[in-house]
């Protein structure tokens, strides 16, 4: 457990420093989740040193959005000027995303001959 | 003896009462997820939402005090983000073999999330602060937040802007994906991953568990390349 933490811990701290001293346009988190991702790479043994406690974390990864979520509360009358524009906006951006995403996937795959598994 | 508003007003203040409300409402709220069969519109933390904006107005509290307690709930967004490497990994035998469509579908699905969000919202005159707070909504919500906070934006607008899109995905992916006649697993959740994150994700695996393997693939790669793509494109709109 504590070693687990650690290595999140540092990976981060490390994403943090090293988009901070370059100006790189991620989130520091994000960069520390590829520095992590690398330190499997040079040293598998760390994968299960830390699966545990990665699918903890991710099992309950919704209740981590609460607190935030919960802000909401100071946005009142943003959302209720913007309301149904917001709505429309993310339902017509999400489908649109989705199809745009597997129709591309599929002529890809076709193209490449990479078919389907199963 | 002491009385019911002395002890509310001496424990309102301190971190312990708020944390304890976090986890109690988002029980409640994954109690009716359950009991509803797991049913996507009853979002466990839409729920927990509604209830913590309730109780905070009732008494009064502003969210800065709440925020003390919910901090430390908060804080674990950045270790989660890291953690998400895990699934990557294991999926990198995925990766490698359908490395060209995913790369593809992933830059066609992540630019279409933020450029039609944010073309739309600028249809509607939607600027500045709410402009920049849509702009990542596609993305996971721990990368979101940070990427709305780099750009001007509003990082808990944008948290309930998130799990709307989350949840919109998990609704319609089905059918939307239905009426495409997309057939291949890989395709449907992946695109689901990239435009709906991790409710898209759950979703995904309800339905398949290739499909959630590709989803959880396509939230974490949409995650990185969010970071990336959405401060160009805002650059665009602004």
């Amino acid at each position: 457990m504590i070693p687990a933490l650690l290595t999140l811990l540092s990976a981060q701290l490390g994403g943090e420093a090293l988009t901070r001293l370059t100006g790189a346009p991620l989130p520091g988190p994000v960069l520390g989740m590829l520095l992590l991702l690398a330190g499997f790479a040079l040293f598998p043994a760390l994968v299960e040193v830390l699966r545990p406690l990665a699918t903890t974390i991710l099992g309950n990864l919704s209740l981590l959005f609460v607190p935030a979520g919960t802000g909401v509360v100071g946005h009142l009358d943003k959302i209720v000027s913007f309301g149904p524009a917001l709505v429309v906006v993310l339902l017509v951006s999400t489908l649109a995303a989705i199809a745009a995403g597997a129709l591309t996937f599929v002529a890809v795959s076709r193209l490449t001959g990479s078919g389907a598994e199963e | 003896m002491t009385d019911f508003a002395e002890i509310w007003s001496y424990l309102a203040q301190g971190p312990l009462l708020w944390l304890t409300a976090t986890l109690a409402a988002y029980a409640v709220g994954d109690a009716c997820f359950r009991a509803s069969g797991r049913r996507p519109i009853v979002n466990p933390v839409l729920i927990a939402v509604l209830l913590l904006a309730a109780l905070l107005w009732l008494s009064g509290t502003p969210y800065q005090t709440y925020f003390e307690g919910a901090q430390f709930v908060h804080f674990l967004l950045g270790p989660a983000t890291v953690a998400l490497a895990l699934p990557l990994w294991d999926n990198l035998g995925h990766v490698r073999r359908a490395a060209l469509p995913m790369l593809v579908a992933l830059l066609a699905g992540s630019t279409v999330a933020v450029v039609s969000a944010l073309g739309l919202a600028v249809a509607f005159g939607i600027d500045g602060e709410v402009l920049a707070s849509i702009a990542p909504k596609s993305a996971t919500a721990p990368v979101a937040l940070g990427i709305s906070d780099r750009l001007g934006g509003s990082p808990t607008l944008t948290a309930v802007l998130v799990i709307l899109t989350g949840i919109i995905g998990a609704i319609f992916a089905t059918p939307l994906l239905n009426a495409l006649r997309i057939r291949d697993w890989r395709a449907r959740g992946f695109a689901t991953g990239v435009a709906a994150h991790g409710i898209g994700t759950a979703r995904a695996f309800q339905v398949h568990p290739t499909a959630g393997a590709f989803a959880g693939l396509g939230m974490g790669l949409n995650a990185v390349l969010t970071a990336f793509l959405a401060p160009l494109l805002l650059g665009l709109f602004r």
